[in-house]
């Protein structure tokens, strides 16, 4: 079975002054290979949890998870990851960065640089390759990690908050370059996003997450994200259905941030 | 006190001047700046006042030696030189009194002098001379030749005219005149307010030295000698403490057994001056190179453990994760994630560790050695050779500046991600 496939994953965390934190209970989901999903919720919801686990950096208490039919159980270049910020290396180039997967490998330029020479171009950074990540602005280096995770053909990339450091225009160009790159490769995609817009716009399928415990709260197909490859993400967002939807969700989050503080007023 | 005086007298009077000759108007972005005071991105180090300092110092040193460097108006006044005369008047058991004339010759110290030959005179005082060093003091003991000694009641009671009983003193245009309680008379030419070369030599005899000792060598190494087997124990001492410190640096970042076991012993051994440990080297090794290098490898250790700790602590855990779903090993972790991110703070750990061992390699010398900067400055400091002792302090001072100086230049070529992330 290719694609994604994970059952009942429950993940708590004990504290250290006896109490414990449900962060995940019985989460279920099932992601076909090329599947764009964009996953939100108030903070808390344990969305963050769920990525690292499907990444592998944490393993959960109970629950399944597979990709193409086998256990995950650590970190792979198999599953890609895109962070908010703070994770290119600085001692290298942008080149040596977005190469770094297949260096890792063993490949040597033969073998890589047209591909990544290709990811470049893609990204628009051709011109800044042989540059230092220090010289390059936010949006850049984004763009560079992007490339750096591409060039590893990964089966799935997973994005925490990936543009969530991102100033609103140069964000505007990121969304699109994220759906162009989905489109051309052809890649199964998780993206985790603090911003309902990004969240609509970058998700064939949207997951709302309600938090204590984290759980799976509504499930949304989308169009948008079909829509948004092929024209202006601004016409999208004029689309009534968008605002709609739009609306509909965040009434949902204020609801559960509403829930949240009460409960957390009645505690004390 | 009046050096100092006239040093804040001179940094003041060299602000007002040179805001005076110097066009202040900053240009640029900051010329449009209306908040100066307390932005500390305005306030850029002034290369007139360093320039001005530095030759204040110079100025200074040079014009309380009497440098001869300077020209004579800027010296401060000097010691007395050249030939002294006063009277005294003594009086005798039968209460006669009689007057005769003292001659001194101040000459310079370390220069013969003759007695200058004086006439007796009349009286039963009969005339004196003495030679007396400058800055030194003499007896005149001016009964000797008088025909009416000690034994016959002979007491100085004025010089120049002026009364004087024992324990007290005349003060006349020459020097100091005192009065022993014995009723001894003691000049003390006036000593101006130059520093004599023995204390502090003018700044052309320390370079003058410095040529000497470079040419002819000191204790019987040659002052390059001195210096190299100084920087030769600093850098093996530091090589070896790094060798071993870095990778227990790692191994206290990456185990937590490691940590447990090292800590203890790490966090009581860095608060220990370096200084503290030579007598036990000495004891344990001896004064030779190997008690030396031990000392220096175990002020470097500790710090370069500790940098390397902290810069593997310091890794950006996004950067691991990153490297991990790459598809990197541990092994290449290390070697392309951790080593190179903990760079900036092993650079820095270095950095210190160099001034340390600089400074511990120097005091270890002072203690025991057969050559070294500081021996050399120890040795010549018991024989009062203050002209060397300044030579050497400047040139540890320089070279000294000249290892931080080399280490913030190859921190800038290897490592130009350094703060900036």
């Amino acid at each position: 079975m290719s694609g994604l496939m994970i059952e009942k994953l429950s993940m708590r965390f004990d504290l250290p002054n006896g109490s414990h934190v449900q962060a995940l209970k019985d989460v279920s989901l099932d992601l076909a290979e090329g599947e764009l999903m964009s996953v939100l919720g108030p903070s808390g919801c344990g969305k963050t949890t769920l990525l690292n686990i499907v990444a592998g950096f944490l393993a959960p208490t109970s629950g399944e998870i597979q990709l193409n039919g086998h256990d995950v159980t650590g970190p792979d270049a198999e599953r890609g990851m895109v962070f908010q910020q703070g994770a290119l290396f600085e001692w290298m180039s942008v080149r040596e960065n977005v190469s770094f997967g297949p260096r890792m490998k063993g490949q040597g330029e033969k073998e890589y640089g047209a591909e990544v020479d290709h990811l470049l171009d893609i990204v628009g950074l051709q011109d800044f390759k042989e540059k230092a990540i220090y010289e390059l602005s936010g949006g850049m280096q984004q763009r560079v990690a992007l490339a750096r995770c591409l060039a590893n053909d990964p089966d799935v990339i997973l994005m925490d908050e990936p543009l969530g450091a991102l100033d609103a225009l140069t964000r505007e160009k990121m969304q699109s370059l994220v759906l162009k790159l989905w489109k051309e490769t052809g890649k199964t995609i998780i993206l985790i996003t603090h911003s309902v817009e990004e969240a609509l716009l970058l998700g064939e399928r949207l997951l709302v997450m309600a938090p204590r415990p984290g759980r799976i709260h509504r499930e949304y197909r989308l169009p948008f994200a079909d829509l948004g490859v092929g024209q202006d993400l601004r016409e999208v967002k004029k689309h009534p259905e968008f605002a709609e939807r739009r609306e509909e969700i965040l009434g949902m989050i204020w609801d559960m941030e509403e829930e949240i503080m009460g409960r957390s007023e009645d505690e004390k | 006190m009046i050096i100092f005086l006239i040093y804040i007298a001179i940094f003041v009077g060299s602000f007002f001047l040179v805001r005076l000759i110097v066009d202040q108007t900053a240009k640029g972005y900051s010329a449009r700046k209306t908040v100066t005071f307390g932005d500390e991105s305005a306030v850029t180090s002034n290369r007139t006042a360093s320039v001005v300092s530095i030759l204040t110092i110079f100025l200074l040193w040079g014009a309380f030696t009497g440098s001869s460097l300077l020209p004579r108006f800027l010296h401060a006044p000097g010691p007395f030189e050249g030939v002294a005369t006063m009277t005294y008047t003594a009086e005798a058991d039968d209460g006669s009194r009689d007057e005769a004339t003292i001659t001194v010759l101040v000459h310079p110290v370390g220069e013969d002098a003759e007695v200058p030959e004086v006439d007796p005179g009349d009286g039963w005082a009969k005339n004196d001379a003495y030679t007396i060093g400058a800055w030194r003091s003499g007896l005149m003991r001016v009964d000797r030749n008088d025909e009416k000694g000690r034994d016959q009641g002979h007491q100085v009671v004025a010089v120049n005219g002026e009364p004087i009983v024992p324990g007290g003193e005349v003060l006349t245009e020459f020097g100091r005149v005192g009065m022993s309680q014995k009723g001894t008379l003691n000049f003390e030419p006036a000593k101006g307010w130059q520093m004599e070369p023995i204390w502090l030599p003018p700044p052309e005899a320390v370079v003058q030295r410095l040529g000497e000792i470079a040419s002819d060598g000191y204790r019987d190494s040659t002052l390059w000698e001195h210096l190299g087997y100084s920087l030769f124990r600093v850098v093996v001492g530091f090589v070896a403490g790094a060798l071993v410190g870095i990778p227990l640096g790692y191994a206290m970042g990456l185990s937590a057994w490691f940590r447990g076991w090292f800590d203890p012993i790490v966090e009581f051994m860095r608060p220990v001056p370096p200084l503290a440990l030579i007598p036990l080297v000495i004891i344990w090794a001896g004064i030779g190179e190997t008690g030396k290098i031990i000392l220096l490898f175990l002020a470097a250790l500790w710090i370069m453990a500790i940098a390397a700790r902290s810069g593997v602590s310091g890794v950006n855990i996004t950067k691991v994760h990153a490297a991990y779903s790459l598809g990197a090993s541990k092994w290449q972790i290390m070697r392309h994630v951790i080593v190179p991110n903990s760079l900036p703070e092993i650079f820095t750990g270095a950095r210190v560790a160099m001034g340390v061992c600089w400074g511990t390699v120097v005091a270890a010398e002072l203690v025991a050695a057969e050559q070294g900067a500081g021996m050399m400055i120890m040795v010549a400091s018991k024989f009062q050779l203050t002209d060397i002792v300044l030579m050497g302090i400047i040139l540890i001072g320089v070279i000294g500046f000249g290892i931080d100086m080399l280490m913030r230049k190859a921190e800038r070529v290897l490592v130009p991600w350094k703060g900036r992330s």
